[in-house]
């Protein structure tokens, strides 16, 4: 590869674009997932088996195989798709290679018990052009911008992002407009961080730009701690190059040279297209110096997190770049001022980032016009827990809850009652029934107590215990808590072993009253943001589940069946059949018993794994 | 660097490759890279043996004392060594509410280790991580890299079949 000027670029994107694949003389393109969840799922033995199938049946050089990044549907995948028929494929498996050549590439017919099918059992139609989504109620409301080319380009390949307008916004930005059109133009879009706290993206750029010094810095903040979230994780495995370019659009508008990805080192694969996308933009010129003959220099450089959630923090974050303890410090000075080195620093999450290059393509009014009045453009949430469609999904701010859980996800598995929500993961609350039709934007989350947050979206059942929830998320606060701050460190602590007390059946209504007290003060006190949410899921359910608090404490009844303290198993003889599943799949051995007698549970044996509640076919154990 | 004061210089014997050492070498010199140094020492040694980081500190200048403070805060890093197939259960939320913590006990019980411990074989250490970003097939467990989803107790004692199989 030789280095492009802008005219070079122009003239690859035109070659390229739309038929870029077309021009090699293929028939057929195979997309296949390669997100982490289908790759994890058989995904590299089905691409492979695909390329091999090809070859084996005689068309290899009418098939091209592609790996894509994560199409969202991950509930169903390995998901297959056939260009030009537009077949999309769920629940894939390697033997389904050899029909999907010999039926489809060779054939033309397509492999129809691959196609996902309604709830109802009706086929679904295929989406009418590459690039729409198909017809399934699960992407029904769903508007991809910031996932706009997961799924749809091979991100291992630049010219697939270039095709796709790619580096347009960048070729814009160093040569139509100046660093305060694009400013404006981020201005008029409305965007606001989606790290968590929602600033205004324009003014971190603008305040970074008017700060004068001769070394600034651009940080992509990859480092995603929230447990139950990974769409962060996903952009960058699908469509890297545009994190990449709207960092070095960013360089360009505040006057920075240098740029860091601070990247979790538990996602491999998002280093490793992160790496390989770097390698081919350094090659075309498009990062390093003198950036499409521009004169403009910049450079990218990947630094690996080490399994702090603090260091999301984007103080935390700033330490750990400069290679010490991830702790982080008071603001102000913000990082705009004094961030890497002391140096100015603009700090920003890969979905805002992720967005930049479609807004700077597209105008700023368009994104603005997807929204809320204060809440522009999408969200991607990452849905999962007890619900049938779990996967990325991106929508318009201002969706309802209701909407995204019932309609995109589904609704709740295996017919149970839906419970509660989390958003926002440890820094949000769980929230309830009585909020879903409200539409969701980073104000009215935070109103109902909890927090947009990153964007993980965890759907609970009525077996999941709120109290224990609370427990865990407190749980994780203490493991992460930096130490640094006592309201942090000693109150995560406190609050941990109330909540303890209470799901051993051990607490009383006195306890209610401190964790709030504590809470409070943790909100009022923290140094950074860890500590002033961290009482959040637990405040949350005390206000919107009190009544299970309650029960834990004065009835010493866990109706969720999940604190384990509280539960007994026992065999009514009546209903008892004798047929000894229980003790058969008793791995604590405390179950005795005849063939066709009634068995009995020796108590003080019993570990309440709730095995014989569950492998009992005759609802003869009951849990109390 | 011989006046090291830490007094463990004697027992620097840990033979660092070829590669570690140029890595370290070529990245000493930016700033901010301790980090990443110790990454590619674990990615050597499967943890970072004490040794490891007193050569480290010879060769970068920078104290032991820091290194440690920065080994201890990061839950990434192990100063003890793992088995030989680290196998990693998630507890990140989804895969929590999906029943992560009963498959940490079971692979526990499977295996006959306590946190900490390494397989008498030397084979398997389990440790819990918080989320490995694959929520979607919670509740999930890595083995040395790969990626199990939509697991279930029952399938434990075969996966780890696998890994014996292979030594
Ligand atoms: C405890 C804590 C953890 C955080 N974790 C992340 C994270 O994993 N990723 C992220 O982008 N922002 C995270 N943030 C928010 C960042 O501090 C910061 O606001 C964000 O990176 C700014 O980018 P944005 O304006 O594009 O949202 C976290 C904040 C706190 C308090
Ligand atoms: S990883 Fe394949 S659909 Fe999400
Ligand atoms: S919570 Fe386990 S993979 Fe995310």
């Amino acid at each position: 590869m030789s280095k492009l000027n802008t005219d070079a670029l122009n003239k690859l994107r035109d070659g390229a674009s739309g038929e870029f694949r077309n021009k090699k003389g293929y028939t057929h393109y195979i997309l296949t997932c390669g997100g982490t969840a289908c790759q994890s799922n058989k995904g590299v033995e089905i691409y492979e088996g695909l390329i091999a199938e090809a070859k084996k049946q005689g068309v290899g050089d009418k098939v091209q195989v592609i790996k894509t990044g994560c199409f969202g549907f991950c509930e169903r995948g390995p998901i297959v798709k056939v260009l030009p028929d537009n077949s999309f494929y769920v629940d894939v498996k390697p033997e389904d290679a050899e029909e999907i050549i010999s039926s489809q590439v060779k054939g033309g017919k397509e492999v129809d018990r691959l196609f996902y099918k309604n709830p109802d059992g009706s086929p679904v139609q295929k989406a009418a052009a590459h690039g729409d989504l198909p017809p399934i109620g699960f992407y029904q409301k769903q508007q991809r911008v910031v996932l706009r080319n997961c799924g749809i380009i091979n991100p291992e390949v630049i010219e697939e992002y270039i095709a796709n307008q790619g580096y347009i916004a960048l070729q814009k930005s160093l040569f139509e407009w100046k660093p305060d059109d694009i400013i404006n133009e981020l201005k008029t879009s409305g965007l606001r961080g989606r790290g968590g706290a929602g600033f205004p993206t324009w003014m971190k750029w603008d305040a970074t730009k008017k700060v004068a010094n001769d070394i600034k810095y651009v940080v992509c903040n990859a480092d995603e701690g929230d447990p139950g979230a990974y769409m962060d994780r996903s952009t960058i495995e699908g469509d890297p190059h545009s994190v990449i370019e709207a960092m070095t659009i960013c360089g360009r508008a505040i006057g920075a040279s240098q740029g860091f990805v601070y990247i979790r080192a538990e996602y491999p694969l998002a280093v490793h297209r992160l790496e390989l996308a770097l390698a081919q933009a350094k090659d075309y010129g498009l990062l390093g110096n003198d950036i499409l003959g521009s004169g403009f220099n910049f450079d990218i450089e990947i630094r690996l997190g080490a399994g702090a959630f603090v260091c999301g923090e984007e103080t935390a974050l700033l330490r750990s770049l400069e290679g010490g303890r991830g702790m982080p410090t008071p603001k102000p000075p913000f990082p705009a001022v004094a961030g890497l080195w002391g140096k100015p620093t603009c700090i920003n999450n890969v979905e805002t980032l992720a967005n930049i290059p479609a807004i700077l393509v597209r105008g700023g009014a368009w994104f603005a016009s997807m929204g809320t009045e204060k809440s522009k453009g999408t969200k991607v949430f990452a849905l999962t827990g007890k619900i049938n469609n779990s996967g990325l999904v991106e929508v318009p701010m201002g969706t309802t809850l209701r909407e995204i859980i019932f309609e995109i996800g589904g609704g709740i598995k295996n017919g149970k009652k839906f419970k509660g929500v989390q958003t926002g993961g440890p820094s949000g609350g769980i929230l309830t029934e009585k909020v879903l039709d409200t539409p969701i934007d980073y104000e009215s989350l935070t109103q109902m107590g909890s927090m947009m947050g990153s964007g993980g979206m965890i759907v609970m059942d009525e077996d999941d215990c709120v109290v224990d929830v609370a427990r865990f998320y407190m749980d994780f606060c203490v493991d992460e808590s930096c130490g640094k701050c006592s309201p942090c460190r000693i109150g995560t602590t406190q609050i941990l072993k109330i909540l303890e007390k209470i799901t051993h059946g051990n607490g009383d209504e006195a306890d209610l009253i401190k964790l709030e007290t504590i809470g409070k003060a943790m909100q009022k006190a923290s140094l950074c943001a860890l500590g002033g949410t961290a009482a959040n899921p637990t405040l949350s359910t005390i206000r919107n589940f009190r009544e299970e608090y309650m029960e834990h404490i004065h009835d010493h009844k866990c109706r969720a069946g999940k604190c384990k303290s509280l539960l007994s198993f026992t065999i009514l003889e009546d209903k008892c059949k004798g047929c000894g599943m229980c003790a058969k799949n008793c791995p604590a051995a405390c179950i005795t018993g005849e063939k066709k007698k009634p068995y009995t549970i020796d108590q003080s044996k019993c570990v309440k794994c709730g095995e014989c509640f569950k492998n009992c076919k005759f609802d003869a154990v009951v849990r109390a | 660097m011989s006046e090291c004061s830490c007094g463990h210089g004697e027992e620097v014997n840990v033979e660092f490759p070829k590669e570690l050492v140029s890595f370290i070498n070529e990245w000493k010199v930016k700033q901010g890279s301790l980090i990443m140094i110790l990454h590619k020492t674990q990615e050597s040694f499967g943890f970072i043996p004490r040794a490891a980081a007193e050569q480290i500190a010879l060769m970068t200048g920078i104290p032991l004392a820091r290194i440690y403070g920065v080994i201890t805060f990061y839950h990434f890093f192990k100063t003890t060594k793992p088995g030989k197939n680290k196998v990693s259960v998630c507890l990140g939320t989804a895969c929590y509410l999906k029943g992560g913590g009963d498959l940490i006990e079971e692979a526990r019980s499977v295996l006959n280790i306590k946190p900490d411990e390494v397989t008498e074989d030397g084979l398997f250490s389990v440790e819990e991580v918080r989320c490995v970003g694959c929520c979607g097939l919670a509740p999930v467990m890595t083995v040395g890299g790969e990626t199990y989803g939509k697991l279930t107790k029952k399938q434990l004692p075969e996966i780890f079949e696998k890994y014996k199989a292979r030594g």
